[in-house]
């Protein structure tokens, strides 16, 4: 899939020096980099990393894909950002986000933080921005993202004229508040994400020079763009969290990961988000890297939806624990993907806050016995079971292992079916033309195991592809939304565990972020949702 | 002549309105574009309205393709979807995939003729069974293979040459010239060596030798002068099409040309993209093939266009 891969990840790693460098270092109070013991990165310097041609212009409100979204990130700076290892949200534009009632936020910016053209962020920067990404006259792709905020159903609509959201008000220069149709406890964790970053007054402008040269507050400033390079400095002026440590960050455009990988290991590429599958298996990229690369598990999710619309699925829950149990994830994990990804015991992955990878319990344990026991128990499967995936995601392989572990289980035929691509899969979902099992994955796009469940399986939700609908599961959710911290997350884990009693889907594993660098750099780690920490990374 | 190129000219025409009104139709219509744009979500509603608005999307498909062909008529390739004018972005990859096919092209007329001529020449001798024998080996080695060993040999190991050629300079670009080349070379080599072993059978090679001309005369002159129809047509429609960029090649050394833009269009279902490349593209493949038949008429007198 080509969502965004963003993860927050608790290191397993123990062999890699990582240093959690720049991020959450200083409090906005200049250059904190280069003097701390343990923040040894040096000043200055050039480097070159794996990019990819972005599908849209780049706005932080209408990238809906990495390729974009990686480099949206390295130039804006939003209300909050994420702690590059524990994924805690740090105050960045914001000075403070409060509420008494996890309903109406008062949201108070630091004064003097700059855009690269030179103009100071304000509150109207923020409300102007997000009232644009949402109004459905500017068709953005991220609107989706203040669905909470009051009045973005209004101005969303499709066809809908209005251009401002009833929950926004500007106070003053530096305080706007916010204002949810309901209790939303962990909205300050979500405004991290990019489509919540400002957008200068020149933008609103001309929106088309904008997207010609595009301005952020954070720490890289643009520069160019060419068909094969995305040129990015240093601002000078930048003030926040995580002041970049190199002077020039290019994005160079790799087509093929195998390439990308290869002039890493020359040393013409400092840095690429990907090792190819072939260099994975029994390690061989240690061969070429040493130690140069990083395996790490990032907030995603990868399971099986039992179709809806198959009868026999959807009426028969014994059915779909025992194809559930009769999964082997431990060996699939190892014999396809070389141990990068996590078999999954729960519907979120634990680098996420709140998450506890439990929830699946036994249902998530291969035993071939009890499978075969519940199977029988439960009546069978009439004909031959299918398990669909798109063919252009290299899901072909671990399908076909899926499937063989079923058959040989519960000696029920199950074969793998294809569709040629992603667009292709999601339409016939949508229509509804999809019987026996289908292949679900999730990104998170913030750290919360909110993220996972209540767009997924909130009864109507846009990604309910298993058509879940359980009021107490939604009650649960509502519930949780107006508690905060701890109380919140214990409540989305008895929701979370009313999926482990009715698998509407059943999770396979977590997959994990693979990357590698060049001997040039050093002070290379990535976030929780899979990308470098450009502020961080430094020249050796 | 003149009529000859006009005729050829106007012919033209229809091919190119069928050729982009299929690649059109295939692409924007066999798939929908604005689905799948979001990741594991559904675009929303006004996203993919917004977008439908701009490419057309809710007419008649014979009304998008007018709409269309009225404003390449006028010039304008359209703007891609992620905002970049596809015109310019054909511009500022041209050079490369231009640069690149005329490397392939020197490598297979240089080393392809010369080993054709010469194994032609000494038919049945050792060195013909050596230029048997290597040509075999390349054709048979599918070219990512090919690519990706030299790749890993000549750049990464020995160094020889740069890993990849991202900024598409001349020196970057010979490595993976000489890659995309190498099939053709060995499709030259026996094109000509065969013609040629025919040629020196004929009539007109005999009487030469018996007015008693110079071998190098008769071989050099006449004989290939004939055996070389087949090798430049050949070439020529080799050119054209390596002109519409080597999709394979490019990926494997990171080549920036209009390969990589087509592939990474179809990818992205970028219809705007495809669809101007396309259209780019069969129109330097009729002029490729109009040069090359203009050129018979020069090499043999017998062809004539008149």
């Amino acid at each position: 899939m080509r969502g965004r891969t963003r993860l927050m990840a608790v290191a397993g790693m123990s062999a890699i020096a990582v240093i959690a460098a720049a991020c959450g270092g200083g409090d906005g109070g200049g250059d904190t980099a280069g003097g701390g013991t343990d923040e040894p990165g040096k000043q200055g310097g050039e480097i070159v990393i794996r990019g990819c041609t972005p599908e849209n212009p780049l706005v932080p409100g209408n990238t809906s894909e990495t390729c974009g979204g990686d480099q949206v990130d390295a130039m804006t700076a939003k209300l909050v950002e994420y702690d590059t290892e524990t994924a805690e949200p740090i105050m960045d534009l914001a000075e403070s986000i409060e509420t008494e009632d996890n309903q109406n936020f008062t949201v108070t910016l630091q004064q003097g933080r700059l855009f690269h053209d030179g103009t100071e962020v304000k509150a109207h920067n923020f409300v102007d921005a997000w009232n644009y990404t949402t109004a459905a006259k500017n068709g953005q792709a991220g609107s989706y993202f203040f669905g909470a905020i009051e009045g973005a159903a209004e101005i969303s609509a499709e066809g809908a004229e209005g251009e401002e959201m009833s929950g926004l008000e500007v106070v003053d220069d530096y305080t706007f508040t916010i204002r949810t149709t309901e209790k939303v406890s962990n909205l300050p964790v979500r405004l991290g994400y990019s489509a919540f970053a400002p957008l200068p007054d020149a933008f609103f402008d001309d929106p088309e020079a904008f997207e010609e040269n595009p301005i952020g507050a954070g720490p890289f400033k643009f520069v160019s763009k060419s068909t094969s390079e995305f040129v990015y400095e240093k601002f000078a002026d930048y003030d926040g969290p995580s002041p970049a440590h190199v002077d020039k960050l290019t994005f160079r455009v790799y087509t093929d990961p195998k390439t990308a990988y290869t002039d890493t290991v020359a040393g013409n590429l400092d840095y690429t988000n990907e090792i190819p599958q072939e260099y994975l298996i029994g390690e061989a990229y240690k061969a070429d890297l040493s130690d140069r690369a990083l395996v790490k598990p990032t907030g995603r999710f990868a399971g099986i939806v039992f179709s809806p619309n198959d009868p026999q699925l959807k009426e028969n829950l014994q059915l779909r624990q025992a194809l559930s149990k009769a999964i082997d994830r431990e060996q699939i994990a190892e014999t396809i993907f070389n141990g990068t990804v996590t078999p999954a015991h729960g519907w979120a992955p634990d680098v996420v806050d709140g998450a506890t990878d439990e929830a699946c319990g036994e249902y998530c344990d291969f035993d071939p016995e009890g499978a075969k026991a519940l199977y029988e128990e439960s009546g069978g499967y009439d004909g031959t079971l299918t398990l669909t995936v798109n063919a252009d995601g290299a899901h072909t392989e671990w399908a076909t292992a899926v499937c063989n572990s079923i058959q040989n289980t519960l000696e029920l035929e199950c074969l793998m079916q294809t569709t040629p691509d992603f667009a292709t899969f999601n339409k016939q979902i949508d229509a509804g033309e999809i019987q026996g099992m289908f292949r679900t994955g999730w990104q998170a796009d913030y750290p919360s195991i909110e993220n996972f469940l209540a767009p997924i399986y909130g009864t109507g939700a846009d990604s309910n592809w298993s058509q879940y609908n359980n009021p107490d599961f939604d009650q649960k959710l509502t519930e949780a939304a107006s508690a905060e911290g701890d109380d919140a997350n214990a409540l989305y884990q008895e929701a979370e565990a009313m999926l482990g009693e009715d698998l509407p889907t059943t999770p396979l594993w977590y997959p994990s972020t693979v990357v590698g660098w060049s001997d040039n750099v050093e002070n290379v780690n990535i976030n929780v949702f899979g990308v470098l920490d450009f502020s961080a990374i430094s020249v050796k | 002549m003149g009529t000859f190129i006009l005729r050829r000219i106007l012919q033209m025409i229809p091919v190119i309105l069928g050729a982009t009104f299929l690649i059109y139709w295939m692409v924007f219509n066999l798939g929908d574009p604005t689905v799948g744009r979001c990741g594991e979500r559904p675009c929303p509603d006004a996203y993919v309205a917004k977008m439908r608005a701009e490419y057309n999307l809710d007419d008649p498909l014979p009304v998008q393709y007018a709409k269309y062909m009225g404003k390449v008529v006028q010039g304008d390739l359209g703007t891609s979807f992620n905002g970049n004018d596809v015109a310019e972005e054909l511009g500022n990859r041209w050079p490369t995939t231009v640069k690149l096919a005329l490397i392939a092209i020197a490598v297979e007329a240089v080393i392809g003729i010369a080993a054709g001529v010469i194994a032609g020449i000494r038919r049945g001798k050792f060195i013909d069974s050596l230029v048997f024998v290597s040509t075999l080996v390349i054709i048979s080695i599918p070219s990512f293979v090919l690519g990706s060993v030299a790749q890993m040999i000549f750049g990464l190991r020995l160094n020889w040459f740069p890993v990849t050629a991202t900024a598409g300079t001349w020196q970057q670009l010979l490595l993976p010239g000489l890659v995309l080349g190498a099939l053709s070379t060995a499709y030259v080599a026996r094109l000509t060596r065969n013609s040629l072993v025919e040629n020196l059978r004929a009539d007109y090679v005999r009487t030469g030798k018996a007015k008693g001309l110079s071998r190098q005369r008769v071989v050099g002159v006449h004989a290939l002068r004939n055996s070389m129809i087949p090798v430049i047509t050949f070439i020529g429609a080799d050119l054209g099409a390596l002109m519409g960029g080597a999709i394979v090649t490019e990926r494997i050394f990171n080549v920036q040309g209009i390969g990589g833009y087509i592939f990474h269009a179809i990818n992205t279902k970028d219809g705007t993209a495809v669809v101007g490349t396309v259209t780019l593209l069969v129109l330097v493949f009729l002029v490729m093939n109009l040069l090359v038949d203009l050129l018979y008429g020069a090499l043999d007198p017998r062809i004539s266009h008149d």
